[in-house]
């Protein structure tokens, strides 16, 4: 067990509490960076999309974990950061400029959903981030003149300062992965600074954030702001990774995805966000594996316990339809999202925090450490 | 003219009076307590005065100027900070950063400047923190720096609601019931550290309380309301001797 001893308010405030994080998160870096000369093509291409996701997760984190505001409009954000730089590539406009122009007119329509979101609290304000999505969708599949409607936009590939990056060349995977890397250090940095703790203030009390001088209108917006713009510049990369773009990518299923990345992951820490998306992202294969490999395997151990070639078949095609049932991606997704809330609250970083204390106390971890105390309930006077 | 006052204050819940023509003065550096038997209009009294609720009618002056239409969050940053009867902390988040969201109205950095946490923002950060552990240290809390709100006992919380009122180094402090749900112990703490901030941070104390060996331990003056009126003023002998404010405690 390690003991942190502060000596200086320097310690309060520094990103890395001790020297022991400068090791592991270098490994990790190090890592990363070889990580397109030893994978293969394709979990590189997978490693892009968690890079994607993960920024759009620490983005609704912003928004949803610590301002507290549920949003089920992120999807939106995504199409208007992709459809802005697809649109503006048409008139040759070099990266920089697009990927800037997509992110700050993302951040200015989130401001502007964020107004009329101020007097909507829980799920009445989820209701209106779904109607806007869906506003953005029906818009993006009607206004042809700008976004070619259904038949979608093709991505020219990326250039950057003259140089193409295709988009699985490692450059590519380099720039996600940046963007996601500065996403993070400028949240972290926005989370010790007046900021963030205004955003943590609205979430746990609007009224003592009120009382404290918190403008709490103000700072949702800014949340609501902030947390498109990111969402937005990763758009942008979402966009070139796919190369073409039509408005059913854009759909509640996406929204929904990025709820269960920040859900999965842990909605108290940005750790959350990309162990969220590394498990959205690999759920797809997982969901290929299935439908291709697993009727056979089930026909195999039946065959195996005595079953004849007839039944073995019989139950192939049984499991192969339900494997290729259509909705099955959704339901596994809504299991996985009830699952989790009773279960497992915290995400798969609190249970990770679980098991890193239970090693450091061992053998006097208590099984109640975690356990939620309810001392008295709060009134609602003040409402 | 006086350092806090409200003239004629009303609220009106349709046809009932939660708070009536209510008057009364603030001098500086004084300890002020309201007094009255439940649904007096004590807490309505301090949310109008925080902005929670528009009065009906009246006005509000502080240090000479109206405040009667600022926004809630500008009267923090007038100096005015206030605790709440039944504890509003930030529960999910650290005492140190609760205790932070009181400097809120001392922060001065731009958005862009936290994004990069610019030297700036770290020497204010600083400054802050400072503040914040001389309030600590004021009020005994250094066990629980770095502990979750939602962990920690009723009568700490209490304690750490009247630290992130300190961290905004209020002119004016409102605390509405600061004893309440504490033992004798706590009370005892708390008329010490309620006199302290007079005598030694120079704070205006205006005070909602029931308990009363606690009011006439720290209040200069009292006022007794009931029904949203104004019973009896003066100095805490003088109120609890005052005939309506008997007959409104136990009955006539």
């Amino acid at each position: 067990m390690r003991f942190l001893f502060k000596t200086d308010y320097e310690d309060d405030i520094k990103l890395f509490p001790h020297s022991g994080y400068y090791v592991s998160y270098g490994v990790l870096l190090a890592l990363l960076v070889i990580a397109p000369f030893v994978l293969s093509s394709y979990l590189m291409s997978q490693l892009v999309f968690v890079c994607i996701y993960a920024t759009v997760g620490v983005a609704l984190l912003i928004l949803t974990g610590f301002t507290g505001q549920a949003s089920l409009g992120h999807a939106a954000f995504l199409a208007i950061g992709a459809y802005t730089a697809a649109y503006l590539q048409k008139y040759n406009v070099p990266f920089p400029v697009y990927f800037l122009a997509a992110g700050g007119l993302t951040g200015i329509i989130g401001a502007m959903v964020g107004f009329p979101a101020l007097r909507l609290t829980g799920i009445y304000l989820v209701i209106a981030t779904i109607s806007f999505a869906l506003i953005v969708e029906e818009i993006l599949a009607r206004w042809e003149s700008v976004t070619n409607g259904n038949e979608g936009m093709r991505v020219k590939t990326l250039s950057l300062l003259g140089v193409t990056v295709p988009r699985d060349s490692p450059t590519f995977y380099f720039l996600c992965l940046a963007v996601l890397v500065l996403t993070i250090v400028g949240t972290l940095n926005l989370l010790r600074s007046p900021t963030g703790r205004a955003f943590v203030a609205i979430r746990d009390s609007e009224t003592a954030a009120r009382s404290m001088g918190v403008n709490v209108a103000l700072y949702k917006v800014k949340s609501f702001a902030i947390s498109a713009a990111i969402t937005g510049f990763a758009g942008v990369l979402f966009a070139h990774k796919l190369s073409f773009i039509s408005p059913e990518m854009f759909t509640l299923q996406l929204s929904i995805e990025f709820i269960i990345v920040i859900l999965i992951g842990g909605t108290f820490s940005l750790h959350g966000a990309v162990l969220g998306a590394i498990f959205i992202v690999m759920i797809d294969p997982f969901l290929t594996y299935l439908k291709d490999d697993m009727p056979g395997m089930i026909a195999g151990v039946a065959a195996t316990f005595g079953a004849g070639p007839a039944t073995a078949g019989n139950i192939k095609s049984t499991v192969a339809a339900f494997a290729s049932l259509n909705g099955l991606k959704g339901a596994i997704y809504g299991i996985i999202i009830v699952l989790f809330v009773l279960f497992e609250p915290l995400g798969l970083y609190g249970r990770w925090l679980k098991i890193k204390l239970f090693f450091q106390l061992f053998p006097l971890y208590k099984r109640a450490t975690f356990k939620r105390q309810k001392i008295y309930v709060k009134s609602e006077r003040n409402r | 003219m006086s350092y806090f006052r409200a003239e004629n204050l009303s609220l009106h819940f349709g046809g009932l009076k939660a708070v009536d023509a209510v008057s009364f003065a603030v001098e500086r550096g004084e300890i002020l307590s309201i007094i009255g038997p439940n649904g007096a209009g004590k807490s309505s009294i301090f949310n109008l005065i925080s902005r929670i609720y528009r009065p009906t009618s009246g006005r509000i002056f502080f240090e000479d100027q109206d405040i009667t239409e600022e926004p809630p969050y500008d009267i923090a940053r007038l100096g005015i900070a206030r605790t709440f009867q039944n504890i509003e902390l930030f529960e999910n988040a650290t005492v140190l950063s609760n205790l932070l969201v009181g400097r809120h109205r001392h922060s001065t950095t731009q958005l862009w400047q936290e994004l990069l946490f610019l030297p700036s923002v770290r020497a204010n950060e600083k400054v802050h923190r400072r503040r914040v552990e001389q309030v600590i240290e004021f009020l005994d809390l250094e066990p629980y720096r770095d502990k979750l709100i939602s962990g920690l006992p009723y009568g700490v919380r209490k304690v750490i609601e009247l630290a992130r009122a300190l961290c905004s180094e209020p002119k004016l402090i409102l605390l509405d019931e600061p004893s309440s749900g504490l033992n004798v112990e706590e009370t005892d703490d708390m008329s010490f550290w309620i006199r302290d901030m007079k005598s030694e941070l120079g704070v205006t104390v205006l005070m909602v309380e029931h308990d009363m060996s606690l009011v006439n331990r720290v209040s200069d003056r009292v006022i007794a309301l009931n029904y949203g009126r104004v019973l009896a003023m003066g100095s805490p002998a003088e109120v609890q001797q005052h005939p309506d404010v008997v007959a409104a405690y136990l009955g006539a």
